[in-house]
């Protein structure tokens, strides 16, 4: 079974991120890049499958400048069989990035596609759906738990209130959740292996595919932010004011 | 070209659930007729339900056995077909309208607007970016827009007696042989429900066991509020992961939070920074948690949690 798997390049999520002044976005030059941490886990995943023998091939993925080699890199690294990079300056929205992938699902004919639930700069949580919708596969959201049978793809989601398992065939899209597994570090020899799996460029004129982006950022703000607060010495002085000051407790 | 919204509605066949009520309260703002969507099967008092929200001009129900489940393929698929004529396609973002409206969109071959916290005109919204650490004014050049709102930025759409709803049956079976449900767990609580609840305390990795949580518990009842949990809580195994509060969770913005024994990491502050009053609890007086809270006590959880509820 080939497995593909999604990975995005994004601002390090334990980065500050600052608004720029003129309201275009964010600042993102000398800023830490890695790769989106949801994709992280998806790549994990295939990984595994492959060490316990279910999965044959993993292949990475990702669109954007040539920077995002270097988390393609990573992936491959990580265990990754070889990667494809789409290069495009063009900013790729969700439905962009979907058809795009439709492209290479179309072209390499996995039998799994996993991808992060979200991307921790854009947070859409929307490619998943989106290329499950154009290709006609059955999707399973969110996911904290996969089996493989057969055919089949038993997996456990993580819903508002609880807990569910579907049972989709495959082929099959999957997003996955941050408790599906733990991802690994790539070690040194891993990190020199990589430098030599196959990368393959192509451009979505290559594929076929029309970027178009029906989305316009007009602004792009700061929060509002908090006024600062006062440090309490007693819960006797916590108490009178929530509920004097405050008025937030009877 | 008139403009018309359609709000699909989440439920679970009996109960509709209350982050409905955020959505038709958001696309109501737009001031163009609201119609909904019920995807179920004996779905009949989620009808009776929504007829009752007053902005709600006409209910379309799909009640059916192979839509029980409410699954998305063929959901999205049904939705597609009713949509024709709607500009506007509403959902909540929750994990339903998450799983169900990129799915839509992309039949549709439009974008998707998600997480939406203010709707400034029919094709202009601001949401969040960045786990809320920025805000994008985005302006959607689609046909049809398709938007998910975030219940915490919305009120609850007003609920009448009278119902003046015309109901339209939607007799269109559309079969999915590619998924099935297996099980679904809802966690049992007596609890108001999280992103609902007008008081929340949360515990961290600070509260130290499974055990321990208890003492969240007790305030949380003495307060009437709901319990939440950071990620380092939740993955430490002290509560279920469907109370994890932050950009990949919930995000609450009740009148009331209170933080114990959680740092404040940037994505846990993502999910309830729009809290009224923020309290810290913590014994590390540098934690990032206090730079965002309007009272911040330091000191050991295990002596203030119970002089705490003890005095309520």
């Amino acid at each position: 079974m080939k497995v593909l798997v999604a990975i995005k390049r994004v601002i390090d999520p334990y980065s500050k991120v600052r608004v720029k002044t003129d309201g275009t976005g964010v600042e993102t030059a000398n800023v830490k890049m890695t790769i989106n941490p949801f994709c992280e886990i998806a790549v994990e995943e295939a990984i595994r499958l492959k060490e316990s023998g279910l999965a044959e091939e993993v292949i990475v993925v990702s669109m954007g400048e040539s920077s995002c080699q270097e988390q393609l890199r990573s992936a491959l690294a990580l265990g990754a069989d070889r990667a494809i990079h789409i290069e495009t300056d063009t900013e790729c929205q969700p439905l962009s990035v979907a058809k795009l992938l439709k492209a290479i699902v179309e072209k390499e004919q996995p039998r799994l596609v996993l991808l992060g639930k979200q991307s921790i700069d854009s947070d859409n949580n929307q490619v998943a759906q989106m290329l499950a919708a154009i290709t006609g596969l059955p999707q399973a959201t969110f996911a904290s738990e996969i089996h493989i049978e057969g055919n089949k793809i038993e997996v456990e989601r993580e819903i508002d209130g609880g807990l569910e398992r579907l049972r989709l065939s495959l082929p099959a899209v999957i997003s996955v959740d941050l408790r599906l597994n733990e991802p690994r570090y790539a070690s040194l020899p891993n990190i020199m292996k990589a430098k030599s799996k196959p990368m393959e460029q192509l451009t979505p004129e290559q594929l076929g595919v029309e970027l178009s982006s029906s989305q316009v950022t007009l602004e792009v703000m700061p929060p509002k932010a908090r006024q600062a607060g006062q440090i309490v010495t007693s819960v006797a002085e916590l108490v009178d004011k929530l509920r004097n000051e405050a008025k937030v407790i009877e | 070209m008139n403009s018309k919204t359609l709000v699909i509605v989440e439920h679970d066949n009996q109960v509709l659930s209350s982050d409905t009520l955020k959505a038709i309260s958001a696309a109501s703002v737009l001031n163009q007729p609201v119609n909904v969507l019920v995807i179920g099967c004996n779905c009949q008092p989620v009808v009776d339900s929504v007829t009752k929200i007053e902005a709600v001009s006409a209910v379309l129900v799909a009640d059916s056995e192979i839509y029980e489940q409410q699954l998305a393929e063929n959901s999205a698929l049904l939705v597609q077909n009713v949509s024709e004529g709607y500009t506007h396609l509403f959902a909540a973002s929750t994990t339903f309208g998450k799983n169900l409206m990129p799915r839509v969109a992309a039949l549709l071959d439009v974008g998707q607007l998600s997480d939406v916290i203010k709707i400034e005109s029919e094709d202009i919204v601001i949401r969040p970016i960045y786990a809320g650490n920025a805000l994008a004014k985005v302006k959607s050049l689609d046909s049809v827009k398709v938007i998910t709102v975030r219940s915490s930025a919305f009120e609850n759409a007003p609920v009448n007696n009278a119902s003046n709803a015309e109901i339209q049956v939607v007799d269109i079976n559309i079969g999915n042989d590619s998924s099935q449900l297996i099980e679904r767990q809802k966690t049992q609580s007596v609890r108001p429900d999280l992103p609902a609840a007008r008081v929340v305390i949360s515990g961290g990795r600070g509260v130290g066991s499974k055990e321990n949580f208890a003492l969240i518990e007790q305030l949380a009842d003495k307060l009437g509020g709901a319990i939440g949990a950071s990620r380092a809580a939740v993955d430490a195994g002290f509560v279920s992961n469907d109370l994890q509060v932050g950009q990949t969770g919930k995000i609450v913005a009740p009148d009331l939070y209170i933080a114990v024994g959680i740092s404040g990491a940037i994505q846990h502050l993502a999910g309830m920074k729009d809290s009224k009053v923020i309290v810290a609890i913590n014994s590390d007086s540098d934690a990032p948690i206090f730079e965002i809270a309007d009272y911040g006590l330091v000191g050991d959880l295990f002596e203030i949690l119970p002089e705490l509820t003890a005095s309520l």
